[in-house]
């Protein structure tokens, strides 16, 4: 803020560059210790939760240190789950920067997985070599996934109809899709117990990141975070794309092409989304079954709310998430609780963590100097 | 029972039945939507709530015995989870769609972790009224045999018609929804408003959710509800936040929902999971044929999030 430079005009260019920075740092740190506190108020609440049906919350949240982060194995376990849930948050994270809220992303994911899966098949039956198959799935995978979430954007924009519940809706069929094909037309005869498309194959498998134990849609999540964190900030439209978030009208007003930020928004998006399905079937699944629809996309809108929609924050934020998830097996046969108990304390931790939104502005700390509110 | 074969007849009248039997979760959730977007806010948390609803309806009457004790615990729980959406949005700078969602994925989560113990276990039904007694064909029997609650909600969605209308109750809520700065000049309390509106339809989403598990289908498990109150919410739009055009919407869903059993019952088995997903393709085309960006719609509450 220029009022702030005023007041320290006396000291010198370097202690005013130094005082700026440190100003900065101050206020936006608002955007790390709200969430962190909020993190903390949902642990206590869900420790209350756990002392009221008798369960001890310390063996819980030394149960979740171990089973998510305590071991080599547990982080690999972690990580494997982190990546799928960076690419379905920015799903969610890129168009609610244009102020959507798509919550559509587990569809996108779904469709794309299968549609990657359903490709492989002629070209594995046809014998192609990997380096063929893989970039044809990955391909059709994101292609899918951007026409799904695209569709809800064309849907908002050139009717009007409401992002989130249409894209909630696309979700289930999506996945009415994939089941309708997997237990109809394109099921594995091979494969009696689970209904499954042909797999595609140990060669055409991505293998993992060497020394990592880790699949490789993890960095690959990353690189895509940090490519569209530099096109959300660093581009034009990303700043169209904030203007339009900001003020429609406004955007609108300066001759925005808003409709096409919106639709572009959402076929990035629905790409991320199809990326992480295409990263579920070659490199975990090896086919398409209803395993696909395990719930990355919902999780996914918790970590993207988490990470206050920046897709750089999204990884460390996927990364914790995945941790919970990763812990929730063993939680499940230590603690004999059930498989929900992680998604209650991921829904009560989303809960705290809205309501925690109307502090921001409310500590004088983190105000601008002279902000005398 | 001994099926008396009809034919192609079967599909329509299996269609009607289901129209009825799958129609009632839905009325209820879209009549308690249309309370809360009467009143400006928008509850996408439904979902959670009817899931919630439906397990704790099936375990109270498990345990307890009377499945009418269900369906107020249901209604109850219901209640719950509107107050906390109701109070939450009181605060300033918090959305109320982004609460409905983490409302929908803690409902969800919370009826799991309780509802694990009541999957197995048989709790007693809720009764039903034969009304097809004039009938020889068992098919029409069993399609007019009627739940009391499909009957509680046909009234329920005429008291809210005729009382939006009539009653100072009604106007205050409609007020609320359309302007709240006349609200406050006229000295209510917006959020309390709202918040009552709320609470109230969160207690008609839970007796939806009871109907699922202690009705049709009638039993509690973890996939009862997929998306049912999400549809409301939409149909509540279709319906233009008329309580009697949400019954003839809910029938339609029902309808919709129906087809694919229906057709199953008379052995098209093909395309059993395309079927499937005939409510959420009739919900989508619905609302982009009903819904326009050039004009706001009519009966729309104008402090409503979702429609500006």
């Amino acid at each position: 803020m220029a009022d702030t430079v005023n007041q320290d005009a006396a000291t010198p260019a370097v202690g005013v560059a130094f005082a700026d920075a440190v100003e900065r740092i101050r206020r936006s740190s608002e955007y790390v210790v709200i969430p962190l506190l909020a993190l903390i108020a949902a642990g206590l609440l869900f420790s209350i939760f756990l002392l009221a049906l008798g369960h001890s919350p310390i063996t819980f949240f030394s149960l979740l240190w171990r089973g998510g982060f305590g071991t080599e194995f547990s982080w690999q376990n972690t990580l494997v789950r982190a990546a799928p849930l960076i690419l379905t948050a920015l799903c969610v994270a890129i168009p609610a920067r244009l102020g959507l809220t798509i919550i559509g992303g587990e569809g996108a994911l779904v469709l794309g997985g299968f549609s990657a899966a359903v490709i492989a098949i002629p070209l594995v039956t046809a014998s192609a070599p990997n380096y063929i198959v893989l970039p044809i799935m990955l391909v059709v995978a994101t292609g899918v996934g951007a026409f799904w979430i695209g569709l809800v954007g064309m849907l908002r924009h050139y009717r009007g109809i409401n992002e989130t519940i249409a894209s909630l809706l696309m979700s289930y069929i999506a996945i009415a899709i994939m089941n309708f094909f997997v237990e109809g037309a394109l099921r594995d005869p091979g494969n009696p117990n689970k209904p499954s498309t042909l797999p595609i194959g140990d060669a055409n498998m991505i293998g993992n990141v060497p020394g990592l134990g880790v699949h490789w849609g993890l960095p690959a999540g990353i690189v895509v975070a940090v490519a569209l964190w530099v096109l959300m900030n660093r581009t034009t439209f990303g700043f169209a794309a904030r203007v339009t978030g900001g003020n429609v009208r406004a955007a609108r007003a300066q001759g925005l092409p808003v409709g096409k930020l919106m639709v572009t928004a959402c076929a990035i998006a629905g790409a991320c989304a199809g990326l992480a399905g295409f990263f579920e079937v070659a490199a975990i699944q090896g086919k398409a079954n209803a395993s696909l629809a395990a719930g990355y996309g919902f999780t996914g809108i918790l970590v993207a709310f988490l990470a206050r929609q920046n897709p750089i924050a999204i990884v460390p934020v996927a990364i914790f998430l995945g941790g919970i998830a990763a812990a929730g097996g063993l939680i499940q046969r230590r603690m004999g609780m059930p498989d929900a108990t992680v998604q209650v304390l991921q829904g009560l931790m989303f809960v705290v963590l809205l309501v925690s939104e109307t502090l921001y502005g409310r500590f004088a700390f983190f105000r601008p100097r002279g902000d005398k509110r | 029972m001994n099926e008396t074969d009809i034919g192609a007849y079967g599909v329509p009248l299996a269609m009607l039945a289901g129209a009825i039997r799958v129609s009632t979760p839905f009325l209820f959730v879209s009549l308690g939507e249309c309370l809360t977007e009467k009143s400006g806010r928008i509850n996408l948390g439904l979902e959670g709530t009817l899931v919630f609803g439906a397990m704790s309806g099936y375990a109270i009457s498990y345990l307890t015995g009377s499945p009418w004790l269900g369906v107020l615990a249901a209604g109850i729980s219901g209640c719950f989870f509107g107050a906390i959406h109701g109070y939450i949005c009181k605060l300033p700078k918090v959305n109320d769609i982004a609460i409905g969602i983490a409302m929908m994925l803690f409902g969800t989560g919370l009826a799991f972790f309780f509802g694990k113990p009541f999957i197995q276990p048989q709790a007693p039904h809720l009764p039903s009224i034969s009304l097809g007694f004039w009938s020889d064909l068992p098919q029409v029997q069993s399609a007019l045999s009627i739940n009391p609650l499909f009957l509680v909600g046909i009234v329920l969605a005429v008291f809210m018609w005729w009382a939006f209308k009539n009653t100072r109750w009604g106007l205050i809520i409609r007020m609320t929804g359309d302007s709240a700065p006349a609200a406050l000049a006229m000295g209510y309390s917006v959020d309390w408003v709202r918040f009552l509106a709320t609470t109230v339809g969160g207690f008609f989403a839970g007796v939806g959710g009871a109907f699922l598990s202690l009705y049709y289908p009638g039993a509690w498990s973890e996939g009862l509800s997929s998306g049912q109150g999400l549809m409301a919410v939409a149909l509540v739009i279709f319906a233009r936040w008329n309580p009697l055009a949400c019954f003839g919407a809910a029938l339609l869903f029902g309808a919709a929902g129906a087809l694919g059993p229906a057709l199953q019952s008379v052995g098209i088995t093909q395309g059993y999971y395309f079927f499937n997903a005939a409510p959420y393709l009739l919900t989508l085309f619905i609302m982009i044929a009903s819904v326009s960006p050039k004009r706001s719609l009519k009966g729309a509450p104008g402090e409503l999030s979702i429609t500006k």
